[in-house]
């Protein structure tokens, strides 16, 4: 049980390409904190300089108060899942389970302990004996957990864990990691590309983009302020609209339609959620003219696309509800994120 | 893309037991002279069918009963060679396993010189390099020794290259898993990067226990002791008789017990052999 604090932290490769920097980050004791952001944001790298698998270039790593930039991984008290599982092929899942201990030279009877109660949490029990190989993806995805859990560390780290997995067993491991993690209170970072994992799974979101934090927060705090254009697009699904706008005299003017605006003159990003759309009658307050392009049916609801002034807008409707071709939609003003040209939150 | 037409498969059928024939007649040829007595195959007509002398051949030729024309017993030979094959097979395993493991997992200043540098020797086998080894090989005072027998022709690329490329192909998470499980370079070597290529040693030592077994041309440099002759180079000396006819049936028994150990070693790893070669699970 640890905080991990990063303070200033920075990789550079010997050629002097940048992976990531400036990073500051307080992961408090038991916190569930995921790394979301697109591929080449430099969150893995982060997890592995936590790890000690990536060599620190710059600012400090501490774990439990301790700083670790000079310890090797096996010392910083950490545990790690991977991608890929990384499982010993040729070991059964006790050694699998085991080795790590081993090398500590726990005593043998610590060690039976461990592994059959990490082998009873994680319901492995019936595969002890087996080698990976003979284990389906999510077995193997529960024996790397296993592995984690033995060694009763400060600290998981995961990077991508789930990325292997069909659809419906990650959305099962997703709740069942969560769950793990809650019961066991152990401080977690995790990574993961993937928005929605990171909307269900975190205590706090940490969108990273080309190296550096972009927004740091509760999920909902993320998804209904997004500081920048780039985390309001990243996080939800569908992406939240993005149209541009105008401001005019305390007047925001977009789509055909005026809203009372705030803040300086002059052009700005509007965003709108696809659920913060609704239908108006053409003539009324606000109303934005829009021509129905298609329309995704989900089932729970349906995604209506729009040409509003040339732009394409998604709009989320409840299932059943009928749509046109030439309609109306309207949005309430308190639900309008405006950003201003360089894609920064103005703030209302 | 199988076809399914008679004339085919006993077209493919007829191939292979001509590729047969070609590979085993000469050993077969070998075996029935070692059966007949000494003139039987300088007569002009070669038998075809095995003789009624295998036991007494056999005998004499273990019991080292045939002083004219062998002064060193067969079963020195063939202790000769054992362990010079061994020796070979075991010091070229030991030496490319290690080189290959620091040319793939460890940074060290002129890493890609030392990559090179082993590259090289694959141009350079005994046989092109074979003056100045041989001097080395005498300068050290390795001359009639195991140690001069072996140790040239146990540093080679072959070996080092196969090795660099089944570590390639075991993840870099293994190894990190195996930095968290607190595994130092020594323990992941013999707990992970061993055991995962079992197979292939057993691969290369098949095949490198027969490239030492069939040794010629060093051998007989190298030795002037009689007592390190290896059974390869012994056969020839056999040959080799001045003013009387060699005695072929001895000369071919010596061949087919030469034979054996290479045999014997391919059938008892055929299993691993195999699976070393085709097998790439990881």
């Amino acid at each position: 049980m640890a905080a991990i604090t990063i303070e200033n932290l920075g990789k550079t490769y010997a050629g002097g390409a940048t992976a990531v920097t400036g990073i500051d980050l307080d992961i408090r004791d038991g916190e569930f904190v995921v790394l979301v952001g697109p591929s080449g944001c430099g969150k893995s790298t982060l997890l592995r300089m936590i790890a000690g698998l990536e060599e620190i270039t710059e600012g400090t790593v501490r774990i439990g108060g301790r700083e670790v930039n000079r310890l090797e991984p096996a010392e910083r008290d950490i545990a790690m899942v991977f991608q890929n599982y990384a499982l010993y092929p040729h070991m059964t899942v006790r050694q699998n389970l085991s080795y790590g201990l081993k090398n500590r030279r726990m005593a043998r009877a610590e060690i039976t302990r461990r592994v059959d109660e990490a082998a009873r949490i994680l319901e492995i029990g019936q595969y002890l004996d087996r080698r990976p190989r003979a284990l389906s993806g999510g077995q193997r995805q529960r024996v790397a957990m296993g592995r984690a859990i033995v060694r009763e560390p400060a600290a998981f780290l995961f990077d991508e864990p789930l990325s292997n997995l069909d659809a419906k067993l990650r959305v099962t491991m997703r709740g069942e990691i969560r769950a793990l993690q809650r019961r066991l209170g152990t401080t977690s970072v995790y990574v993961t590309h993937d928005q929605l994992e990171a909307m269900t799974m975190a205590d706090r979101l940490v969108v990273l983009r080309g190296g550096r934090i972009e927004q740091v927060g509760t999920p909902l705090d993320v998804y209904r302020n997004p500081v920048s254009t780039f985390v309001a697009q990243f996080i939800g699904s569908p992406s939240m609209n993005l149209l541009p706008g105008v401001i005019d005299g305390g007047t925001l003017r977009l789509g055909g339609a005026r809203f009372a605006g705030t803040g300086a003159a002059g052009p700005v990003t509007v965003g709108i959620r696809a659920e913060d759309l609704t239908i108006a009658r053409p003539d009324a307050e606000g109303a934005m003219a829009a021509q129905l392009l298609t329309v995704e049916e989900l089932g729970s609801q349906r995604l209506g696309y729009f040409d509003i002034a040339g732009e394409r807008v998604v709009a989320a409707f409840p299932a059943g509800q009928v749509l046109r071709t030439d309609m109306a939609l309207t949005v309430s003003p308190a639900r309008l994120h405006l950003f201003d040209t360089s894609g920064c939150r103005i703030a209302a | 893309m199988v076809e399914n037409q008679r004339w085919l498969d006993v077209l493919a059928h007829l191939t292979l037991i001509l590729g047969v024939a070609v590979v085993a007649l000469p050993v077969y040829l070998a075996f029935v002279a070692s059966t007949h007595d000494p003139s039987a195959f300088v007569s002009g007509l070669i038998p075809l069918l095995p003789g009624d002398a295998m036991g007494e051949t056999y005998a004499a030729v273990l019991e080292g009963g045939v002083k004219s024309q062998m002064s060193v017993p067969i079963l020195l030979m063939l202790k000769n060679s054992l362990i010079v094959a061994l020796l070979i097979a075991f010091g070229k395993i030991v030496i490319s396993i290690l080189s290959a493991y620091a040319i793939v997992y460890f940074r060290f200043p002129f890493r890609q010189l030392a990559f090179w540098m082993i590259f090289i020797t694959l141009m350079l086998p005994v046989e092109v390099r074979i003056v100045p080894t041989f001097k080395v090989v005498a300068d050290l005072g390795l001359l009639n020794s195991y140690a001069g027998l072996s140790v040239p022709l146990i540093a080679s690329a072959t070996a080092t290259f196969l090795f660099r490329q089944v570590f390639l192909t075991i993840p870099d998470e293994l190894m990190e898993a195996a930095r968290i499980d607190g595994a130092g370079p020594f323990r992941f070597f013999r707990d992970v990067l061993l055991p995962l290529s079992r197979t292939n040693i057993a691969a290369l030592f098949v095949i490198l226990f027969i490239y030492g077994w069939n040794q010629y041309l060093w051998p007989i440099l190298v030795t002037t002791d009689e007592g390190f002759t290896t059974i390869v180079a012994g056969i020839k000396r056999m040959a080799d008789v001045v003013d009387s006819e060699p005695l072929w049936n001895y000369i071919m028994a010596t061949a087919v017990l030469a034979m054996m150990p290479p045999v014997l070693v391919v059938i008892a790893m055929q299993r691993l052999f195999v699976k070393g070669l085709v097998e790439t699970e990881k």
